[in-house]
């Protein structure tokens, strides 16, 4: 027998992701649903003989086309007819549950209700008759505690007889919501209609078409009109009469009567004795009494900066050793490849290239699991859509949602982040231009690997006021992030804002095995998608660092220097060392500028003389493409000193601040360049993998450079003019 | 019995939603989140800056914003 394939869906925070974890363990697979950034995910299951596909659909609270979310959720029962959807609701929160089984009710589809959280309602004083529910509903339902396990078996037993036929499918002849007279006429007169020309008669059943057309749902009526365009325009005039009529006679629209009378069929069904509350309905519980302090007028801001501060802390601080760790290993591989091979191009290439790309995409793991393990601490207890609520009302302002502040902090919102685990961070966010908006913005906080080039360049030129221009620098990334937001919502992301209305569920203690799973499953995405195509450019940025090489005559005007020297120093003394050094310096920077990547430095002079860059400059931006902390070392080598430590940068601070090319204006044209343009190559792999496209990805790319350009010319050449 | 717009009502004051007077994507959501005619709802609180607002629903709490609250009329015992 092939496997079945079974589909969960249900409400946010009823426990979805509890019962899927509990049903296939670690044997699930994480994907993206085709052209939409919805994540998929897949297990499998099998007990006592049993086989399923297990699909978890995203979580949605309706089935209209409100979001990416239900629009997957939907057309995946509609077009991939799972044996069985498995509806997961929330005993404490029954009536807002049943809504979405209402609708899955009505595409008469095999369903199976799990009815979660009783140990929860049971705390609320609260009975819930079953069998009497079950009764009503036409389908099973079965109690359950995901979180224990409780219960888990005997809902898959009764999956298990649904797939084999032993229980028949939802009865809808029993199941009629009545949407008022009105609204029923046109549905019966549409329904006929729709029978008629069996129109989409495989997908959907005939009276939900109508229902969905009625309710204005503009991807199914799109779908109609491209089935048979002659009918969709004569259900669309019914659908437009019966909606003229409701605005006339009751100032009402359909969709809000319909979702009425929704409401008042879930009522009707619950009055019959299935809830019976042993205490006030709306009594404050433990939750409410944690809420009145955490978003308290005063204390709720000051706690959720010390949780959201104590989570870089701890991201950063924790992560500092192990990332450390990984790095002594690629240092351990290269000296080993090192000590190995002969030197030419392969060895410089596994070096440079590979051993270094791979190193610097598995460098960040740690510090991408550990922040992944502290926003799933946050997700699953509650208290991340507490951060939204409070501050919603400033990211509004910049068209942004409450959710985008995490993104931001662990960017480099207190400088040091990494754009990286927070461009990831912008899962959370469900409104999809908002977190458009907040993954290309961003990139422009003042990540880990920035600042060792704002303290050599703010060192070298504003030695005066180092912690001054710190701030500044800080502050002004917060400013240029939020206003870019504004502007992209304004023109790219133009758009009406994704309505807030969204829940506060109750605290909850998150599970370890829940939080693992989270933390994993995500970091693993990072390792495959980022590892691949990561290695690839580092590779083409390596040679084009390197190739052509130096000319044979060239080099031999190295080699005869060389001897030239040996022969006037004794050998193994300072001096000659010295020398030697300097020697490898300055043909390793001859290299440099004419490598691939140093004549496009040369020609990009052409531009950049506007912003005050000569090629040098441009070559360690060039470099700071791989990753921020290149620009630093590639400097170094461009000016004759070395591969130059990021951490230890004086002696080049020095050597630029002597040099007629630089003066503290091209400093700061130079720092607002390198603050705002094109993020690393490793954030934009992810800025792609995130935005489900690499079209966003290339846009981040063009337009924050085009904007550090534009910025750091303006500053230059404004400056020239006042004669700095 | 009076009506307010949801966005007037104070802190901890009771009521029955008596319309939802907005179509498309912002009015799917809040019926779809419950708030419907015939609806009870309890102000549980605001937002530091007073924006938005939680309220409480059959036991369950919900945040909106008050530009979203204004669409919601309520009525309130006096
Ligand atoms: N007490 C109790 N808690 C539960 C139960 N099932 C799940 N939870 C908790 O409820 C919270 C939300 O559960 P999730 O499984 O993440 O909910 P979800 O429906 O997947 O929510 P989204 O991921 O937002 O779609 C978690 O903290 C769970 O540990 C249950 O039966 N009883």
């Amino acid at each position: 027998m092939s496997k079945a394939t079974l589909a969960l869906t249900g409400n946010p925070n009823a426990g979805k992701t509890t019962l899927f974890n509990a049903l296939t363990g670690a044997r699930q697979h994480v994907g993206n649903y085709p052209g939409v950034t919805v994540e998929r995910k897949e297990g499998d299951y099998k007990k006592d003989g049993f086989e399923a596909v297990i699909i978890d659909l995203p979580g949605t609270y309706s089935l209209t086309a409100y979001s990416e979310e239900e629009v997957v959720a939907r057309n995946f029962i509609a077009d991939e007819k799972p044996a069985v959807v498995i509806n997961i609701i929330d005993a404490a929160n029954l009536e807002r549950n049943l809504y979405l089984t209402c609708q899955l009710l009505e595409l008469k589809i095999p369903l199976v209700v799990a009815l979660n959280m009783v140990d929860v309602a049971k705390d609320r004083g609260m009975d819930i008759d079953v069998e009497k529910l079950a009764l009503f509903l036409g389908v099973p339902v079965l109690p359950i505690v995901a979180r224990s396990g409780q219960g888990v078996d005997d809902l898959m037993r009764s999956a298990r007889d649904m797939v084999a036929g032993r229980i028949a499918p939802p009865d809808m002849v029993k199941l009629k919501i009545s949407y008022g007279e009105d609204i029923d006429q046109t549905l019966l007169l549409m329904t006929d209609m729709i029978r008629e020309k069996n129109l989409l008669n495989k997908k959907y059943p005939s009276r939900w078409i109508a229902v969905k057309i009625v309710e204005n749902d503009e991807i199914l009526i799109k779908e109609v009109v491209a089935a048979d365009p002659d009918l969709a325009e004569r259900l669309l005039r019914e659908a437009e009469k019966v909606a003229d009529h409701l605005l006339k006679t009751f100032d009402t629209y359909p969709e809000a009567l319909i979702a009425d009378h929704r409401y008042g069929f879930i009522k009707g069904i619950l009055k019959r004795g299935i809830i019976t509350h042993h205490y006030d309905e709306n009594r404050l519980y433990t939750s409410d009494h944690i809420d009145k302090v955490l978003t308290h007028r005063f204390a709720g801001p000051l706690i959720m900066l010390a949780i959201l501060f104590s989570i870089y802390q701890i991201t950063f601080s924790l992560s500092a050793l192990p990332v450390s760790g990984v790095e002594a290993v690629f240092n351990w591989l290269a000296g080993m490849v090192d000590s190995i091979l002969t030197d030419g191009p392969l060895k410089s290439m596994l070096i440079s290239g590979v051993i270094n790309g791979v190193g610097g995409v598995l460098g960040f793991v740690p510090l991408i699991m550990l922040m992944f393990f502290c926003i799933a601490i946050l997700e699953d207890s509650g208290y991340l859509a507490r951060v939204a609520f409070m501050m919603d009302r400033i990211f509004r302002i910049f068209g942004l949602h409450g959710s985008s502040v995490m993104a931001f902090i662990v960017s480099g919102g207190i400088a040091g982040g990494c754009a990286v685990p927070g461009v990831m961070a912008t899962r959370t966010l469900r409104s999809p231009k908002e977190r458009m908006a907040t993954l290309l913005t961003v990139p422009f906080m003042n990540c880990g690997a920035k600042l060792p080039i704002l303290a050599l360049l703010i060192g070298a030129f504003f030695a005066q006021h180092q912690a001054l221009y710190m701030f500044a620098f800080t502050l002004l990334s917060w400013i240029v992030a939020l206003l870019a937001a504004k502007v992209l919502r304004m023109t790219v992301l133009r758009g009406a804002p994704t309505p807030f209305v969204m829940e506060l569920p109750p605290y909850r203690f998150p599970t370890f095995k829940g939080l693992m799973i989270h933390t994993w499953e995500r970091s693993w995405q990072y390792i495959k998608k980022a590892g691949t195509v990561i290695l690839l450019i580092s590779i083409v940025l390596w040679a084009m660092m390197t190739y052509p090489g130096l000319s044979p005559e060239k080099r031999d005007a190295f080699v005869k220097e060389r001897a030239r020297v040996e022969v006037l120093h004794e050998s193994g003394s300072e001096a000659l060392e010295k020398l030697l050094l300097e020697i490898d310096n300055q043909e390793k920077a001859l290299t440099l500028r004419n490598s691939i990547a140093g004549k496009i430095g040369v020609a990009m002079e052409k531009v950049t003389w506007l912003s005050g860059f000569e090629w040098r400059t441009n070559i360690a931006l060039l470099g700071g493409f791989a990753a921020k902390e290149v620009v630093v070392s590639t400097l170094g080598t461009a000016y004759s000193m070395g591969e130059t430590d990021p951490e230890s940068s004086t002696s080049l601070g020095d050597r630029l601040a002597r040099d007629a090319a630089w003066s503290p204006l091209v400093a700061l044209s130079a720092l607002l360049f390198m603050m705002f343009y094109a993020p690393c190559f490793v954030t934009v792999v992810c800025i792609a993998q995130e935005a489900g496209s690499w079209n966003w990805a290339l846009f981040s790319v063009f337009y924050s450079t085009i904007f550090a350009f534009i910025l750091s010319t303006g500053v230059y050449q404004i400056g020239r003019i006042f004669g700095f | 019995m009076k009506t307010i717009s949801l966005r007037h009502m104070a802190k901890n004051q009771r009521g029955t939603i008596t319309a939802v007077k907005v179509a498309g994507d912002l009015g799917r959501r809040i019926r779809d989140m419950g708030l419907v005619n015939g609806t009870e709802i309890m102000i549980q609180g605001r937002a530091p800056l007073n924006d938005p607002v939680a309220l409480r629903i059959r036991g369950n709490t919900l945040t909106l914003r008050n530009n979203e609250a204004d669409y919601i009329e309520v009525e309130i015992d006096e």
